[in-house]
């Protein structure tokens, strides 16, 4: 009896029930196809925030305004404000050689209209030094420019989601949109970036810092200075500068109760891709649990198929069927249902993984899909072979005896 | 010329302690090439049980037998699957063809399980249905089959490998008396040919187409007669 043979028996055996072993499969199928997805999911989702950050820029540091952390206020008692001062002092050449640039950030929430159009969106007050460590690139248009700045001239440059809501197929550059009752030309639109994970970073309007200040914050603490660092090895040096920098103009007495804060980008995302290792095993794991289950369906249906058939067992026995005849024959049904459980639930994935799943666009990875497909045929074979070695341990008189 | 089946002291018990039931008492059995026995005994003498010894499908108790002169006693699962499927050909009262498969193919089986190549079983087995008369059910389930029609592919099954010995445990218990009487004269049939027959039945009409009968009582032959020498 040859292995051809062994697998049409086999096969014979899983036609025989088409329900049954229509559901076993269905489980196989569940858990191989949740393996598969929920892995692409969490390195989607990390491949998003980790690419949301790398946008940021990894030569970046970001000072932020205010008391983070365990330390809290420390009991200090003066606040001082993040100034436009400051931003320049962190530009210092001698004091600063690592950093490039420094420019101050802020930001409002404004409902802008344009004929009639009304769209809100957040507006960035900021310096141009701004757009090239944001990896922000001019689509049409130009960039408003330091002078712009200074004379608190109302020019914007627009993103892409801005500029679709406003404006759909029209140019907008030139034309003049209305911010919280104040009029601005906008001179230029952004280049699209797409949207990264959770926020879309097309949906912003830049302008001049003093323009925003003057028309929408009024002159408060700065959101944030934008730190560029001359180069990704220089980031840490530039962070160390900034940190005595600040430290000496806020009149810091204990490191561990600033006013400010430094974001160093390149740390953040070594924390953030362990973080979503975390993620992606944690989900990887409750799906090979359902993967487990759906092996155990397999012993189930198999046992119950042997029991069921006893007879059967027995009438091939007399005729001569031997031991591992028998045995092929059930290790044979049970590895069909799981590889056909486990190509199907390739398949469902495959086709899954192209939709949006919780906003995470998932991305496969390879190692999954061949890992859960050889669990799911492993599975066939390990749940398979208790019923079957039963099967095949029945002893002729008492499998023909059966009722 | 050794005979095919000699059974000497073959008892079987079954449960332990006061609940042991003695189903042999002690068989001697000797049966010659070509003979065609017949088994006879009320029920619960011992008949289907001396017969699963006989197939090799149970072990006795106590006692030697010896199949075609292969010591059976001492051979293991493997080896005993072997003896079944080459020296003997097994007919059950109710039938027992695999569900869901054809005729044809249930008559394959001996043979798959020998390893016979495809093209052979096919040719031996669709000759073995044309031999009873089921040409035309080849690719029949049993569940579209009579009765005796069943009882027919089993026969056939049980030809098809050509074994040294036919056993067949009332073999017409469940059929009609038209299918009763086909099903004996396919017996014959074979026992013309030369086949070695052993036969359960406790109608003494049936028994009367054997060439030798025995009567069981109580787990041991207690009368023996000859039909025909
Ligand atoms: N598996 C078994 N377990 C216990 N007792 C059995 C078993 N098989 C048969 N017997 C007993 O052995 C005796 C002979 O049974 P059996 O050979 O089937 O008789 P027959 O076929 O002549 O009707 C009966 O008393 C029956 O109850
Ligand atoms: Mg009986």
């Amino acid at each position: 009896m040859n292995l051809l043979e062994t697998l049409q028996i086999g096969l014979r055996g899983v036609g025989a029930n088409k329900l049954r072993s229509a559901l076993t499969v269905l489980g196989i199928l569940i858990g191989v196809a949740a393996v598969i997805v929920l892995v692409a999911v969490g390195n989607g989702s990390s491949q998003a925030v980790t690419s949301s950050i790398e946008q940021l820029g990894t030569n970046t540091l970001t000072v932020r305004h205010g008391t983070f952390g365990p330390g809290g206020d420390g009991g200090r008692t003066q606040f001082k404000d993040l100034t436009v001062d400051d931003a320049i002092a962190l530009a210092d050449d001698v004091l600063a050689p690592d950093v490039q640039s420094a420019s101050p950030v802020v930001s409002a929430q404004a409902a802008c209209t344009y004929e009639g159009t009304s769209y809100s969106t957040s507006i960035t007050g900021t310096w141009p030094s701004y757009f090239e460590p944001s990896n922000l690139t001019l689509a049409s248009g130009t960039s408003f420019t330091n002078d712009d700045v200074t004379s608190s001239r109302r020019s914007v440059v627009l993103g892409q989601t801005v500029v679709d809501e406003l404006f759909g197929s029209v140019d907008p550059v030139g034309r003049e949109i209305t911010c919280a009752g104040t009029p601005f030309t906008v001179v230029g639109t952004l280049e699209e970036k797409g949207s990264s994970g959770f926020q879309d970073s097309d949906d912003v309007i830049i302008a001049p810092l003093t323009t925003v200040q003057g028309h929408l914050t009024g002159y408060r603490s700065l959101d944030t200075i934008l730190v560029q660092a001359v180069s990704g090895s220089a980031v840490d040096a530039a962070e160390s500068e900034v940190y005595s920098i600040l430290d000496d103009r806020h009149g810091t007495t204990d490191t561990s109760s600033r006013d400010y804060q430094v974001l160093n980008q390149a740390s953040l995302l070594s924390t953030v891709e362990d973080t979503n290792q975390v993620f992606t095993v944690l989900l990887g794991a409750v799906a090979a649990i359902s993967l487990l289950v759906g092996g155990i369906g397999i012993t189930n249906i198999m046992l119950v198929t042997v029991t069921e058939r006893t007879r059967e067992i027995g009438i091939r026995k007399a005729i001569g069927a031997s031991k591992s005849a028998i045995l092929g024959q059930f290790l044979v049904e049970a590895t069909v249902l799981s590889i056909i459980g486990g190509v199907a639930g390739v398949a469902v994935a495959l086709v899954v993984t192209q939709f949006e799943i919780a906003g995470v666009a998932p991305v496969i990875m390879p190692v999954s899909v061949i890992g859960a497909f050889a669990v799911s045929v492993a599975l066939g074979l390990f749940f398979g072979s208790y019923p079957a070695n039963r099967a095949a341990s029945l002893r002729p008189i008492e499998a023909l005896r059966h009722e | 010329m050794t005979p095919v089946i000699a059974l000497s002291g073959i008892t079987k018990s079954y449960g332990f302690a006061e609940t042991t039931v003695h189903a042999l008492r002690g068989v001697d059995l000797v049966v010659d090439r070509g003979d065609y026995l017949a088994i006879m005994g009320a029920s619960g003498s011992g008949k289907s049980t001396l017969m699963n010894i006989i197939g090799a499908l149970d072990g006795a108790t106590t006692g030697h037998y010896e199949l075609d002169g292969i010591n059976i006693d001492s051979l293991d699962e493997s080896a005993l699957s072997i003896v079944r499927n080459r020296k003997i050909g097994f007919i059950f009262q109710s039938f027992n063809l695999i569900p869901r498969t054809t005729a044809l193919a249930n008559v394959e089986l001996p043979l798959l399980y020998r390893g016979v190549g495809r093209r052979e079983r096919r040719e031996r087995a669709a000759a073995a249905l044309a031999s009873v008369g089921l040409s035309d059910r080849a690719s029949h389930q049993p569940n579209e089959l009579s009765g005796g029609q069943q009882q027919r592919v089993a026969v056939a099954r049980a030809l098809v490998a050509e074994p040294s010995l036919l056993l067949a445990d009332e073999p017409t218990g469940n059929l009609d008396s038209q299918a009763t009487s086909d099903v004996l004269d396919l017996m014959d049939a074979m026992h013309d040919e030369g086949r070695t027959i052993v036969m359960i039945t406790h109608e003494d009409d049936v028994a009367a187409r054997a060439d030798r009968v025995i009567t069981l009582v109580d787990g041991m032959i207690a009368a023996e007669r000859r039909n025909r020498p």
